[in-house]
């Protein structure tokens, strides 16, 4: 069973996000996530100041096997991706909800944060999928 | 014999599978005036022997004339070890290498092919080739876009001194994938690219500026400030260069003070025939920083489970058997078979083989200019330096010259009338290593026959001259 801190929020396509204390919105993928994609070997992330529609693509994540888009959750304007990643994708696969974050958000409006999914409504999303 | 493996009951199945009642019916979206029919002089079928006498004698009419076109294809010397060890069977017979264990020296070979191009590009790393030169600049400006991460436009400029071939390849392929090419005028003294014709563009927002080396005219660009403008505009830099070119002239990766961003280029000239304009092959080089935009196969070298060195196709992560119509392309492929004439090319050539065809090719092309310019009536149509080929010009309509050479064994360039309309009467020849001075004798005794001859001709008939 993958790890889905409790304090977060998700989407069914697999992101999770943190309100950080100056308002802004980190981003990332899950444990289930980059399990599924194996070792990720490149991650692209946005421009900071690029402005993003909700559903959006806006990050790549590359594992040996495949490339997979990341969408924006909720509208908003890139503050900054994890630069980090460039040398160190690897971050992604042993720390996702710590170091292996990918973007720092500016959300167009708060509340479409709270729109999303809790960690139990994650956690019931992942068992109907058949985890 | 049937090569096709499925029965009449396999496709019925197939179609009930999907809820289609016949193989017509999946292709209905077609609409009706697009649709051929039959091709026109071609016969339903032919046996085997029929269509080898029928080839050999459409190929007696060829005849084998003496050629000074080139255009962008090139008539080069080919020692005979290329193509007798290319038809090989193990060479002649292999497709795709996506299972590594059955492929090793297939994937050697482009590994091999990828060093050389990327070194003679002066770039750090090679595709593994692409159809021909015309797509492989479709697919750098696809490339430039999505490379260029400072730029919002798909705008890229694309000098009226690039192969016109190219720009209408690459305006297909791209043009509806939302890419602009806008063409930036030449100056009709030199028949290059200046500076002062970027000017326009300073405070725009362009994706990539393409730069041919040398240009259609044969000419050589100012590859060094041109370059430069892009790079401080927030532009990247496609250079379309002649391989064979390259052993003497500055490489793209050397180009200005960063050197070119992607560097691509018609890979015939290394060793693959004329052959009536293909198959050919495309090369497609570029920076480390951009490896994971470059469209088509890589093949790296790594270790097997054992530690032993071995070959295995890389980077595949964003082809499109993984990632369908997100891909960084669906309309390439690799050309293995060009491929590996160029390689074994390039291997018995070395550095300074490929030197010295290039000089003995410059030469020519300096000698053919020289005689055919000795004609009263012609002239170099441009001032400055040329590789292998040069724009003549004269006072009349060139077609009726280039026939009248024709009917004499002599093809004699490119008339330009038609995508160079400016020029007046003007076309493009090519000299290479293979052409003695007596074939250039032979062009320019022809040539001024032939100009005395049309020019009776016209004053006897003044109506149809008018």
């Amino acid at each position: 069973m993958s790890h889905v801190p409790p304090d977060l929020h998700y989407t069914k396509t697999h992101e999770w996000l943190r309100t950080l204390p100056d308002g802004n919105i980190e981003i990332g993928i899950t444990d289930h996530a980059q399990h599924a994609l194996g070792d990720l070997v490149f991650v692209e992330v946005p421009q900071a100041g690029r402005t993003l529609k909700a559903g959006e693509t806006c990050a790549v994540v590359e594992s040996v096997k495949a490339a997979s888009d990341v969408y924006a959750p909720i509208a908003c304007t890139v503050a900054g991706g994890n630069p980090r990643l460039a040398n160190e994708p690897e971050a992604v696969n042993n720390d996702p909800y710590g170091a292996g974050w990918l973007m720092r958000v500016r959300p167009e409006n708060l509340a479409s944060v709270a729109a999303l999914l809790s960690a139990a409504d994650y956690t019931s999303f992942l068992a109907a999928e058949g985890e | 014999m049937a090569f096709i493996p499925h029965t009449p009951a396999d496709v019925r199945e197939m179609l009930a599978a999907i809820g289609v009642s016949s193989i017509e019916q999946l292709f209905e979206e077609i609409p009706p005036a697009l649709r051929v029919g039959t091709l026109r002089g071609v016969p339903s079928q032919l046996s085997e022997m029929e269509i080898g006498r029928l080839m050999s004698e459409r190929a007696r009419t060829d005849g084998r004339p003496l050629c000074f076109i080139g255009a962008g294809a090139y008539e080069h010397h080919i020692p005979a070890a290329v193509w007798a060890l290319t038809t090989r069977g193990e060479f002649y017979s292999a497709y795709t290498p996506y299972q590594a264990e059955a492929s090793q020296g297939t994937l050697q070979l482009i590994y091999e092919y990828q060093t050389m191009i990327a070194s003679l590009t002066g770039m750090e790393v090679s595709n593994a080739s692409l159809y021909d030169g015309a797509s492989a600049v479709a697919e750098a400006s696809l490339m430039a876009v999505r490379a260029n991460r400072k730029s919002k436009s798909q705008r890229i400029l694309v000098p009226a001194t690039v192969h016109p071939h190219y720009r209408k390849v690459a305006a297909a392929a791209a043009s509806n994938q939302g890419l602009r090419f806008e063409e930036v005028p030449y100056c009709t003294q030199q028949g290059a690219t200046i500076g002062g014709a970027l000017a326009r563009y300073e405070n725009q927002d362009i994706a990539a500026l393409l730069i041919q080396q040398p240009n259609f005219f044969g000419r050589l660009e100012d590859v060094d400030a041109l370059t430069d403008w892009a790079h401080a505009h927030g532009a990247l830099v496609i250079a379309a260069v002649n391989p064979i070119s390259l052993a003497v002239l500055k490489p793209p990766g050397e180009w200005g003070s960063r050197g070119a961003d992607i560097a691509v280029g018609e890979g015939q000239p290394l060793g693959v025939p004329l052959s009536s304009g293909g198959p050919y092959f495309g090369f497609l080089t570029t920076r480390m920083e951009h490896v994971r935009q470059m469209p088509g196969r890589i093949v790296g070298r790594t270790l097997d489970l054992a530690g032993r060195p071995g070959f295995t196709l890389t980077l595949q992560a964003r082809e499109q058997h993984i990632r369908r119509a997100r891909a960084t392309s669906n309309i390439c492929t690799n050309q293995g078979l060009l491929v590996t004439a160029a390689t074994i090319y390039m291997s018995l050539m070395g550095p300074e083989g490929l030197e010295r065809v290039a000089s003995a090719s410059h030469a020519r092309a300096r000698e053919l200019v020289s005689a055919l310019t000795r004609i009263g009536g012609v002239r170099l149509a441009f001032e400055g330096p040329y590789f292998h080929e040069a724009v003549l010009c004269c006072d009349r309509p060139v077609a009726p010259l280039l026939e009248a050479l024709a009917s004499r064994g002599i093809l004699g360039g490119l008339d330009l009338s038609e995508d160079y309309p400016e020029l007046g009467g003007a076309w493009l020849v090519c000299a290479t290593e293979t052409k003695t001075s007596e074939d250039i004798d032979r062009y320019a005794t022809a040539l001024g026959e032939v100009m005395r001859e049309v020019t009776l001709a016209s004053r006897e008939r003044p109506a149809t001259a008018a």
